[in-house]
């Protein structure tokens, strides 16, 4: 079997992720078109508003089926994993912040605001070479790649497993979170990273920019998906799989389990810190609140709601669960931590294989309930 | 200069990444057995799970070890397979390899296949892909995220399958195997991955009669090419496949012999067959 | 001696004064300031100024006059006269505009509550308006201090004395110097002793007998006072010249040893000090973790809630405080089985409503809980608003315990340690000792076993979850005395919880106690060069490597059981 067929394998057995890449596809050609072409007046006009919270979407979803990775197919219930999205935020915003030269509140040319309203004169080491574009996205993807691997490293080698593990990747980010308020730190501290101005020269309120950003999200979200999904269907991925369903089994028949692990938490790691890099240039700000434990447990669930162990699950409870964070925030702020709540009840509970197994569910359900009656019956 | 060494050890890619060339090339039975257990010991809060226990295991023998609960018998399997550490002593497969120094993984990689007391299969793939993840095969991380299964390898897993009788079940999920069916998938998952020694731990529970004398004929089969030991408790079948019998108690081994022998002792009699 | 033989002068008392004799005032005020009987030797004896006079002549506009009666009084023996310079001092003596009348008053409800600061008669409530403060400025203050010590001095309270005697310390003359050897002779406090040594060893340092500054810096060594530091610094010192200014060397050298004793014992308390922070704090992560000990260690349940059961029980304690507004003191024992009350039926219901669906499923009972949690902050916020609400602390929780002048032990801690170490052995007791316990460790050893013994083990389970979750409550109760009380309480503590109970090692109780301590005592031990946030992240960075080193924790269980 050569390779391009295993990829066309891959796609004819995943009917989800078909539709899903087809509805990307559309969104990614409709909604620049209804921003840029059709005139405002139009009903079919969509806001750069919209677009840009669509775009925050499709980075949440590019963050959910990094999740969806290792907690859907290797069985590791990450709690941890706004860190590694942060931490590509961060080195995007570093980046943005070098971008606004001079033109910051104080105008000076060398430093940010936040370092000259600490009174300090020089630019921190770690500063350095974010001027550069491209250094900017070679830290987004190995800052967080590289604290996934030695984190990994240290856990997956000493068998951390289970609720310690989630519970020490909470700890990680909690730890950063806490780092990062510290105005010594160099990241601003409190206030984060924000006021950036442009991005490669292209001005960051332009609605072109804004679409832009919003069209390369897409593309790097199916970029995401269908590597996740080559990954998930090659024998790299049973063996994963079959590390998540029988540990022992697979290091008895001779798989590095903890190298298993490893990869995919690293590889995971780096698209959690592609989606932050997307997510800070559109939403204009970074602060030391996104490592915070809620946004990972937030996360979670997510793909809980979606369905773990589909890709595309997590992509479709990103969205949803988002929106409706969306729209009671605005409409009945004092319900959403209460509809949150019982979502992550009602999912666990009632729901453990999310929207994409409940029809499954039903089928199960239905079936049963006919065996009894013919049980009944006879 | 242990760290220096350990450092190394790290910085060596080949070592830390991915499984290290250990194979069953190194291994060296010139003196007849392919395992040597020598004076090991292993305690769990005071209770001597092993007590100076020596055994040794012929190059292609085919050995049952028998004894009552708590002998120590899945305490030995988890020794050899290095799942657990021995408080003292040696076991050595073949001259060269010290199994105490040695992970499960290159343990397993050195040629030790093992199965579970409780049948331990992967219950999310079919029967198929069980055999496939278990197949001897380049086993590092990017060679399986690239590995496509070749003609000889399909051929050798349907061989397998029908082998262990599951070829109707190919693409079945295991979850869905019966409890015989299970044993007989993880059986075939020790061939697949072709050890050099087997260590099979209870393999009939929950088998017909007519299942046990194909596992028993089974098993008599590999013995010769293979160094097969077989914990039991079901002393009939025991009786059927055995020619050397081991006979465990409170971590050490209490007799060793044929069959009649060890039913014959009278310390066996008293301790285990007694009752 | 006493101060019925220093200098006296009579004035009429009829105001203004009209016979104002300056020499002679000025010279009173300095043999009063000084306490040099030696104006009183030469002088007639002149009739004390009575009490009453005292009294009347503080309403006088000049301060200097003022400051006379504030002698007067002080010699005048009578014991009324400390409570009225304290009102002075303090500004709460006034005297009422139609009489005349010196008065001392307390806010009350309403107006004033007025003494007579003559008789000390109580006059009742009084108006502000209809009265007049009696003002005094620095130097007078000063003065009364100075005044007030010297009265306290035979006070029958061995805490007034010793802060008597350390106002004195800040200014020792000759005379005062006399007041307090005389006062050393029948001292009877250890702690008031030891003050008093000090000063006069302060005193003498600079004595001419060699001998006696000798033995004074012996003395001075074993005080932990500053005074004592400061009086000895410039005796090893080197002046601006690069000369010693001490000419003699041995006299120095026992300066330098006395300094270095000093700052040793100094730093062994601070030490002593760290520690004890260390170990409130430990104990504060004992009382967090011990709950969550019982439903992580001993039933393997994460509930991540646990911080919001904490909470709940911080707000029970709120809530008692508002239902019995007029006995805060009792509040406490009333809001510690309230809270475990609340909390234990929150947890019970928690657990027979969410978790028992949910068992052997360790990491959607995580997420699960974790929406509770987000449910409850987010109803105690709709209750009680998001703002932070105070709990008042009892008068026996505040204050503290004074070892030393440098080592003293907050009461609020103190109990702190004591209570979560009387909850820890409890908790022991009805795990070790009790039906309840027994069937706890039957369900959590073999289920299934335990079914079949007849165990209801549903039953077990809800009553186990609810005591860990009670216990919860009751570490709510204590740390209401110690941080503020808001939604988000229980957050800041349930990653530090699991973080103990994980680094003590799942399963065993002792293990959460040690765990818990020295976390507490490492993180105060780290704060003073790292600060507080990096401590923490220190601590956090240390466990999550801890972890990895031994995944079962300082106290692991062993055994065929756990492996499968």
């Amino acid at each position: 079997m050569s390779r391009t067929s295993l990829v066309t394998q891959m796609l004819t057995n995943d009917r989800g992720g078909r539709v899903f890449l087809a509805v990307l596809a559309t969104v990614m050609v409709a909604v620049p078109v209804l921003n840029l072409l059709v005139p405002e007046s139009s009903a079919l006009h969509v806001s750069t508003y919209t677009v840009t919270l669509l775009g925050k979407y499709l980075c949440y979803a590019l963050l959910a089926v990094a999740l969806d990775l290792v907690w859907g197919y290797c069985g590791i219930l990450s709690l941890g994993h706004a860190a590694f999205f942060a931490l590509g935020g961060y080195a995007m915003g570093m980046y943005l912040m070098r971008r606004i030269g001079d033109r910051g509140v104080y105008g000076n040319p060398d430093l940010p605001d936040f370092m000259v309203f600490l009174n300090w004169h020089e630019l921190p080491w770690y500063w350095h070479g974010f001027d550069s574009f491209l250094f900017a996205m070679i830290m987004v993807v190995l800052v967080p790649g590289l604290l996934a691997f030695v984190f990994g490293w240290l856990a997956f080698r000493s068998r951390v497993t289970g609720v310690y593990l989630s519970i020490i990747t909470q700890a990680l980010t909690f730890a950063l979170m806490l780092a990062f308020f510290r105005n010594e730190m160099g990241f601003g501290g409190n206030n984060g990273l924000t006021d950036f101005k442009d991005i490669l020269g292209f001005d960051l309120q332009s609605d072109a920019t804004r679409v832009t950003l919003f069209a390369i999200t897409g593309a790097l979200l199916a970029l995401g998906y269908v590597l996740s999904r080559y990954i998930v269907s090659s024998k790299l991925g049973r063996v994963v799989i079959a590390i998540r369903d029988a540990e022992d089994r697979a290091r008895f028949i001779g798989y590095r389990v903890e190298l298993y692990k490893l990869w995919v938490f690293v590889f995971s790691a780096v698209l959690a810190g592609i989606a932050g890099a997307l997510y800070v240039p559109q939403v204009g700000i970074i602060n030391p609140g996104e490592f915070s434990p809620l946004n990972s447990i937030e996360l979670v669930v997510w793909v809980a709601v979606g369905g773990r162990g589909t890709l595309y699950g997590a992509v479709i409870g990103a969205v949803l669960v988002n929106y409706a964070k969306t729209f009671f925030t605005g409409a009945l702020p004092e319900v959403w931590l209460f509809a949150l709540g019982g979502l992550f009840v009602v999912v666990t509970v009632l729901l453990p294989r999310g929207i994409i197994g409940l029809a499954g569910q039903i089928k199960t359900h239905r079936q049963a309930k006919a065996s009894k009656q013919s049980e009944a019956l006879t | 200069m242990k760290p220096l060494h350990r450092l190394r050890g790290m910085m060596n890619r080949r070592r830390a990444l991915d499984v290290p060339p250990v194979t069953a090339e190194r291994l060296d039975v010139s003196h007849g057995p392919i395992l040597y257990i020598e004076g090991v010991s292993v305690s769990f809060d005071g209770f001597k799970a092993l007590n100076k226990l020596t055994l040794y295991i012929d190059d292609g023998e085919l050995r049952c070890i028998i004894g009552p609960n708590g002998a120590g018998k899945t305490t030995m399997m988890d020794v050899i397979t290095g799942k657990t550490r021995p408080d003292k002593g040696t076991v050595f497969f073949g001259q060269t390899l010290d199994l105490t120094q040695m992970s499960e993984t290159e343990i397993a990689a050195a040629g030790i296949g093992r199965k579970f007391q409780k049948p331990t299969v992967f219950p999310q793939h079919s029967v198929f892909e069980n055999l496939e993840l278990a197949m001897q095969a380049d086993k590092r991380v990017w060679s399986t995220l690239f590995a496509e299964l070749s003609g000889e390898q399909r051929d050798r897993i349907e061989e397998v399958m029908t082998i262990v009788g599951l070829q109707e079940l190919s693409k079945g999920r295991a979850a869905l195997l019966s409890h015989g069916q299970k044993q007989w998938l993880e059986i075939g998952m020790l061939l697949m991955q072709n050890p050099r020694l087997l260590l099979v731990d209870e393999p009939v529970a929950g088998m017909t009669h007519q299942e046990m004398d194909r596992t028993a004929e089974l098993l008599v089969s590999l013995a010769g090419k293979h160094s097969v030991v077989v914990v039991e408790h079901d002393m009939e079948f025991v009786r059927s496949i055995a020619r050397k019998v081991t006979v465990l108690h409170e971590g050490a081994v209490l007799a060793e012999g044929s069959m009649d022998d060890v039913q014959n002792n009278p310390r066996v009699i008293d301790v285990y067959l007694g009752a | 001696m006493g101060f019925t033989t220093t200098g006296q002068r009579r004035f009429a008392l009829n105001h203004p004064f009209p016979h104002f004799r300056p020499t002679l005032i000025v010279c009173t005020l300095l043999a009063l300031l000084s306490g040099h009987n030696a104006l009183a030797d030469d002088a007639p004896p002149v009739a004390p100024m009575p009490y009453a006079d005292a009294i009347a002549a503080l309403k006088d506009r000049s301060f200097d006059l003022k400051a006379q009666a504030v002698d007067a009084l002080v010699q005048s023996g009578n014991p009324l006269a400390l409570a009225a310079l304290k009102a002075l001092v303090d500004g709460d003596l006034y005297y009422a505009q139609d009489d005349g009348r010196v008065v001392i008053a307390k806010d009350a409800a309403g107006g004033v509550l007025t003494t007579d600061a003559g008789s000390g008669a109580a006059l009742g409530e009084a108006v502000k308006r209809d009265l007049k403060k009696i003002i005094i400025n620095n130097t007078m203050r000063n003065q009364l201090r100075a005044a007030i010590a010297r009265l306290s001095l035979a006070s029958d309270n061995p805490d007034a004395r010793l802060s008597a005697v350390l106002e004195i310390l800040k200014d020792l003359t000759p005379e005062a110097v006399a007041l307090l050897r005389t006062a050393r002779e029948d001292e009877q406090s250890r702690r008031v002793r030891e003050a008093l040594d000090t000063a006069l060893a302060i005193a003498d340092v600079n004595a001419d007998n060699k001998r006696a500054r000798l033995a004074a810096i012996d003395e001075l060594s074993a005080s932990l006072y500053p005074e004592a530091r400061n009086v000895l610094v410039p005796l090893a010192a080197k002046g601006a010249d690069g000369e010693f200014v001490e000419p003699d060397a041995e006299i120095r050298e026992a300066a330098a040893g006395a300094i270095r004793i000093i700052d040793g014992k100094r730093e062994f308390y601070s030490t002593v000090e760290t520690a004890f922070f260390g170990l409130s704090l430990g104990s504060v992560l004992l009382l967090a973790a011990i709950g969550l000990a019982i439903t992580f260690g001993v039933m393997g349940v994460i509930n991540m809630a646990h911080g919001e059961l904490i909470m709940l029980g911080a707000y029970t304690t709120y809530v008692v405080q508002l239902l019995m507004p007029h006995h805060i003191e009792w509040s406490l024992l009333v809001a510690v089985p309230a809270a475990f009350l609340v909390a234990g039926l929150v947890g019970i219901a928690i657990e027979r409503g969410v978790i028992r669906f949910l068992y052997g499923r360790p990491l959607e009972t995580l997420l699960a809980t974790f929406g509770i949690s987000l449910i409850l902050q987010q109803t105690v916020r709709t209750i009680f608003s998001p703002l932070n609400r105070s709990v008042e602390t009892p008068q026996w929780m505040s204050g503290s315990l004074e070892i030393n002048s440098v080592l003293s032990l907050t009461y609020n801690r103190l109990y702190i340690v004591l209570f979560s170490l009387m909850v820890f052995f409890a908790l022991l007791a009805i795990l070790k000792k009790t039906r309840l316990g027994l069937h706890v460790r039957a369900v959590s050893q073999n289920r299934a076993m335990a079914r079949a013994m007849g165990i209801r083990t549903g039953w077990v389970d809800a009553l186990t979850f609810g005591l860990g979750s009670g216990i919860a409550g009751v570490a709510g109760v204590a740390l209401s005395q110690l941080t503020n009380v808001g939604p988000n309480l229980g957050q800041s503590y349930i990653i530090d919880s699991f973080m103990v109970v994980v680094f003590g090692g799942v399963g065993n109780l002792w293990g959460t106690l040690v765990g818990a301590l020295s976390l507490g005592v490492v993180n105060k031990f780290l704060e003073p060069w790292a600060g507080a946030v990096l401590a923490k992240i220190l601590v956090l960075v240390f466990i999550i490597l801890f972890i990895q080193k031994k995944p079962r924790g300082l106290f692991p269980q062993k055994g065929r059981a756990v492996e499968h």
